[in-house]
């Protein structure tokens, strides 16, 4: 089972460990899915992040966080990196980063913003571009265990060449349910004229609070300040709203 | 429209809590000094910027939580929180 692969960590500190680029894979215009091999991966839980070190010759270096996009798989961690193009880090692991080249991370890291198996009560998910990331890996988790919590999913995105897992999404899994609302451009016919997420799309595309399931609200800054407004104004309690901020 | 407030949640701030203490401290409880306020170390607000790591309270944005990290020591000021509460296994 994937939970006892997760170890109690009590009293030891936290490694950085090297990862190796095994695959890399266009996951978007903007995002590449990076498959890393991990040496004494410990596994993971979904929702959980690494932090990524970079360092240069001169020894400068700088970290961020990313989000595991796997389920847990042995000593495979994928990541799915969406390029800023001013950015520091981002443009480096989509573009320069390739296959057999090395990086540090730390991790698994966060027991907040994790979905488990044995959560009973339907759940919630609301994505704003890159915030799809950890929230796959609870579909994905869903999935590899085969568990029938009944899931929906808001998906918001520039454009659908910006959306992110388009094809895994498209197949589908008994008891998802997707909607999807873009920002900037809209395909042709679609019902919904681009523009932010309001209080419709929440209510239509999600659960209605007195089904009291646990939302979980990732992406820029913004994108969760504004959604998780809207689910508390709707009537879900703040206490079953967790927010990932990706800044 | 109004500004973006510019923190993450204190669960970004993870990976610098873990490698401090050793365990998760995202579901630690804590009660803030100022306010009084109880909440997760997930849910307050992360400021990962500057020279250090800065929680702040939700409710009242007084300082819970700073660490700072010099060529030799690290630094841990963590007296905005009346006191920490972590889960532990049996
Ligand atoms: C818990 C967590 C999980 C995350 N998971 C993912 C994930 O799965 N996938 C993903 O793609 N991202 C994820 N992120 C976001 C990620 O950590 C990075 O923030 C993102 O990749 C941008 O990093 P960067 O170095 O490319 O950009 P940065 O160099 O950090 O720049 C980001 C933006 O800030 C602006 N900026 C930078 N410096 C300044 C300055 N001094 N003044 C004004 N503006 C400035 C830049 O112009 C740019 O637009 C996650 C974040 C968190 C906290
Ligand atoms: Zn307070």
């Amino acid at each position: 089972m994937a939970r006892a692969t997760v170890p109690r960590r009590l009293g030891e500190r936290l490694r950085w460990r090297t990862a190796r680029l095994t695959r890399r894979e266009d996951e978007s215009s903007l995002a590449r899915t990076l498959v890393l091999d991990v040496p004494g991966w410990p596994g993971h839980e979904a929702g959980q992040h690494v932090d990524v070190r970079l360092t240069a010759e001169d020894g400068y270096s700088t970290q961020r966080s990313y989000s595991v996009a796997s389920a847990p798989d042995g000593e495979t961690v994928e990541l799915t990196v969406q390029r800023t193009d001013d950015g520091e880090v981002s443009p480096y692991l989509t573009d320069e980063l390739t296959v057999g080249d090395l990086v540090e991370l730390r991790g698994p890291v966060g027991g907040w913003f994790v979905w488990r198996p044995e959560q009973k009560e339907p759940v919630f998910l609301l994505a704003g571009g890159s915030g799809l990331v950890p929230l796959m890996a609870m579909i994905r988790m869903r999935r590899a265990v085969g568990s029938r919590t009944p899931f929906r999913l808001i998906y918001s995105a520039r454009s659908p060449e910006t959306r992110l897992f388009t094809s895994e999404l498209r197949r589908g899994d008994p008891g998802l349910d997707t909607t999807y609302v873009y920002t900037r451009s809209a395909p042709p016919q679609w019902p919904r004229p681009a523009g932010r997420i309001d209080a419709s799309v929440v209510s239509g595309g999600g659960w209605p609070p007195d089904f009291e399931p646990t939302c979980y609200v990732c992406g820029s800054t913004a994108f969760v300040e504004t959604a998780a407004g809207l689910l508390v104004a709707l009537g879900h309690h703040p206490g079953r709203v967790r927010t990932e901020r990706f800044g | 429209m109004t500004p973006t407030p510019d923190f993450l949640d204190g669960n970004a701030a993870a990976g610098d809590l873990e490698s401090l203490f050793g365990t998760d401290m995202t579901m630690a409880s804590g009660q803030c000094h100022g306010c009084g306020r109880q909440m997760m170390l997930a849910e307050t607000h992360a400021y990962l910027g500057g020279p250090g790591t800065v929680l702040r309270c939700p409710g009242c944005d007084g300082v819970l939580l700073r660490m700072v990290r010099s060529a030799h020591d690290m630094w841990l000021d963590a007296s905005g929180l009346d006191h920490l509460r972590l889960p532990v296994s049996a």
